[in-house]
């Protein structure tokens, strides 16, 4: 049996490289012509976004009469895919706030990545809730402003906390995601030739110069960002999940659906992170950079949250049952048994038992099986949130109003064209700014602080 | 060009053990106004420069509870002050209801000042024309080397002092920085750059303008204007006749609107119809809130035919006229049910007893102006 020492820590970088050739690996993707993969990979992109947009034209001009939602299913894929894609951000902030209050420097790698696909898939899933509104040009109405009707938002409704929780996520992750950002922009700045990039470059990085005074703030900011993003990712999905828990349909009004979103957030978050992340390590060439060693512990906290929504799954039977309360065990026992029981097995199947694989380090190690396994991640974490809204809207009370819900082709169509969205701006972000924060990345090389006199 | 300006001198370090111990002995030596560049942040590095710890979490503290405070009284004032909605019953005021929206705010003023005091406050950004940038000293720092930079504004600075002190500390290179032309005149006075302001600001305005005023009215937007539903008196494909309105059936009468025989002949009604209200508090409430909204515009609020529409027809004559004083009720109410001259009639607008309540709270005007010798006593 092989003995691991524990106490020492694993190089975040493998070979240990000097700190001007991470500069060369990381920004020579950006001045390199893009390879015809590339071409390929966002041209499939791109159509995709076509589709969605072709959908959302008709749904525009039409009105959300061309879905599929109707009495008594009135959230359809549109609420499914808002709280699938900010899940998805989750892992984002994740691995950028909290693994850096945790000092995990094995994020430091992944978490410039990470940051920016919280920012889109932010964007992806704050575009459902205003197409739901049906009349997206009056969404300004959201917004508590002072206004001629002298009307003004009701601060107790669970669907304006969400305004509140996703616009402050999208702005924070912006910001924290901008102040990584200036030093490497300043690196670039110094080192282009290009005067049209030199321009954007110098305008985006401020002036930074990489000043002792200025650092010593700037990670200062860092840690208060840090600090600050920790609770606010928490409370996001916990204020999604209210927009179910604060309502009374059964299924929805539980106490578990806080930790349980939460859970399932940071699980979909880092299965979509690890999918890109191992095309783009493999694509850049950066896999000393991006080491198996990190992938491995992703899995680690995809089995660990895998877990958790198992329990959770288990926990809202269990509750049912115990509550003696006849509609709540109705509606989960019509979730394993109903008409969507199919949703709901594809669901445990893709939650539960893939990402058990990874309790064998053979499996965690192995690229093709975790890539699969966090596809079906994903798959499955799409239907938790289809089988959350649909079964539940389908199935209540009154046997007299039930209904099925069957999504219509925009439906569809809009879903394909938030991936369409969301790989169109990763592809975009991979050939326009460095992918790895050149600073965090040099500042945790083997060589690179004082080896003695530090007085930290 | 010796009309140069120099701003400090700049020596390129190698190895990052040597700058900690050259950076303690420049800050030994007296220097206040040096700073050191290097490519990430430096563990031990602002203990050597003897900086004090930062003070950017004051900042936060301060802009985070502004926001949380400024939020819960935001909410306050609007659920129970301004537009106090009964929702479900609930009280107005419910504090554990603001809990999501306090913490959103806190956590949002105090991430976005944090940052912008930082860079635009504590650090003056933007500020891309700062002499250090764009020189190969930067260029170097910005990858792999780390710099010690002597401001030539410190107090105790001389050149070729300075230039050897670096070199005695184990720099590499060592660089003289000037000013450069751009931070004696700043380039935003530039012809070029004022156009591209007034350019840019003209588009954004007619953009604005554009999209607020004319987009927005364009279909599909339009407003919840077209629905698909009836619309009052539109065509309908699948009725006879095809109008919305469906003619009732003959003979129908509506509720409160029974046929008046009298039409024709003021005489008879004079003479037949007798008020069957009995002038109460109630009734003539009723009629003088009738009055003032449907006579008063014409008549005058008292009824002196001082119309409010003066000029616009001819004067209705007064209500205290003799001829009306000794009018009975039946033809009062003819009057108003059938008009008289230009007068239209109001029975479509005024039911039946409201009719009957306006003729008593004209006989009270009547009165008022005219009183019986028994209402004088």
């Amino acid at each position: 049996m092989r003995v691991i020492d524990y106490t020492i820590e694993p190089p975040v970088v493998e070979g240990n490289p000097s700190l001007s050739s991470i500069n060369e690996s990381i920004i020579k993707p950006l001045e390199s012509k893009p390879t015809r993969g590339w071409y390929i990979a966002i041209s499939i992109s791109l159509t995709m976004l076509l589709i969605g947009a072709i959908s959302l034209g008709v749904t525009l001009w039409k009105g959300v009469g061309v879905w599929g939602v109707n009495q008594p299913v009135g959230w359809g894929f549109d609420i499914v895919n808002f709280v699938f894609w900010v899940g998805i951000g989750h892992a984002g902030t994740l691995i950028s706030a909290i693994l850096f209050l945790l000092r995990q420097r094995w994020r430091t790698s992944i978490a410039r990545f990470a940051e920016a696909m919280t920012i889109f898939a932010v964007m992806c899933a704050g575009l459902f809730p205003l197409i739901h509104t049906g009349r997206p040009w009056l969404d300004g109405y959201l917004l508590p402003y002072p206004n001629q009707h002298a009307l003004w938002v009701n601060f107790t409704s669970p669907l304006l906390w969400d305004v509140f929780a996703v616009s402050t996520y999208f702005t924070v992750s912006l910001v924290f995601w901008y102040i990584g950002l200036i030093p490497d922009l300043a690196t670039l700045r110094d080192r282009t030739t290009n005067k049209i990039l030199k321009t954007i470059y110098s305008i985006l990085s401020l002036g930074w110069r990489h000043s002792g005074r200025h650092w010593q703030h700037y990670e200062m900011a860092y840690l208060i960002l840090a600090g600050f993003a920790t609770p606010l990712v928490l409370s996001v999905h916990t204020i999604v999940s209210f927009d179910f828990a604060v309502s009374i349909m059964p299924g929805w009004h539980t106490t578990i659906f806080p930790p349980y979103f939460v859970a399932g957030a940071v699980f979909s978050g880092f299965a979509m992170v690890q999918n890109v992340l191992i095309i783009i390590r493999k694509v850049f060439r950066i896999e000393h950079i991006i080491t198996l060693d990190t992938l491995e512990k992703m899995n680690k906290v995809m089995l660990a949250t895998g877990m958790m929504v198992g329990y959770a799954y288990a926990m809202e039977f269990f509750i049912a049952w115990y509550s003696g309360n006849p509609i709540e065990q109705f509606v989960f026992l019509n979730r394993a048994l109903g008409p969507y029981a199919w949703a709901y097995w594809t669901m445990v199947t893709c939650n539960v038992l893939f990402p058990q694989l990874f309790w064998f380090r053979k499996f965690r190690r192995s690229i093709p099986v975790m890539f699969i396994v966090a596809v079906f991640v994903n798959v499955g974490m799409w239907f938790e949130r289809f089988v959350i809204v649909v079964t539940t809207l389908s199935r209540d009370y009154l046997p007299s109003s039930w209904g099925m819900y069957i999504p219509s082709i925009y439906d569809i169509g809009i879903l394909i064209g938030s991936f369409g969205l969301f790989f169109t701006l990763i592809f975009l972000f991979i050939r326009t700014l460095p992918v790895v924060s050149i600073a965090e990345v040099k500042a945790v090389l083997n060589s690179s602080q004082p080896s003695h006199g530090g007085n930290h | 060009m010796e009309n140069k300006i120099l701003y400090s001198v700049s020596g390129i370090f190698e190895d990052v053990n040597k700058l900690i111990s050259a950076v303690k002995t420049v800050t030994d030596s007296g220097y206040t106004k040096f700073d050191v560049h290097s490519p990430y942040p430096i563990h031990g590095l602002p203990q050597a420069m003897k900086l004090k710890p930062s003070k950017l979490g004051w900042v936060t503290l301060v802009f985070g509870l502004s926001g949380a405070l400024f939020a819960f009284l935001f909410m306050y004032w609007v659920n129970v002050i301004d537009y106090p909605l009964i929702v479900g019953g609930k009280p107005f005021y419910q504090l554990p209801a603001y809990v999501p929206v306090m913490f959103e705010v806190t956590v949002l003023s105090a991430a976005v000042f944090t940052v912008a005091w930082m860079l635009f406050i504590m650090f003056k950004f933007p500020n891309n024309s700062h002499p250090l940038i764009d020189t190969e000293y930067m260029r170097k720092v910005s990858v792999d080397k780390y710099g010690i930079t002597i401001q030539a504004s410190d107090p105790i600075f001389d050149l070729t002092r300075a230039k050897e002190f670096l070199q005695s500390l184990g720099a590499s290179e060592v660089f003289e920085i000037y000013f450069r032309e751009s931070n004696v005149k700043p380039k935003i006075f530039d012809k070029k750059f004022i156009l591209f302001l007034g350019i840019t600001s003209l588009i954004v305005s007619g953009v604005t303008y554009f999209i607020l005023n004319h987009l927005l009215f364009m279909s599909p937007f339009n407003w919840m204007h077209e629905q698909f539903r009836l619309n009052p008196q539109s065509k309908l494909t699948f009725t006879k006749p095809e109008t919305t309105n469906l003619t009732p059936v003959e003979g129908t009468v509506a509720r409160g609107f029974l046929p008046y025989p009298y039409t024709d002949r003021p005489d008879l009604a004079e003479k037949n119809l007798i008020n069957p209200l009995l002038p109460t508090e109630k009734t003539l409430k009723v009629g003088k809130e009738k009055y003032l909204t449907f006579c008063s515009p014409c008549h005058g609020n008292f009824g002196h035919g001082d119309s409010r529409l003066k000029g616009q027809f001819p004067n209705p004559p007064t209500l205290h006229s003799d001829k009306l004083r000794n009018m009975k009720d039946g033809g009062i109410y003819h009057i108003i049910t059938v008009g008289q001259n230009i007068m239209p009639g109001y029975a479509s607008q005024i039911s039946s007893d409201e009719r009957w309540a306006i003729v008593h709270y004209i006989r009270v005007l009547q009165r008022a102006i005219n009183p019986k010798e028994s209402d004088l006593k």
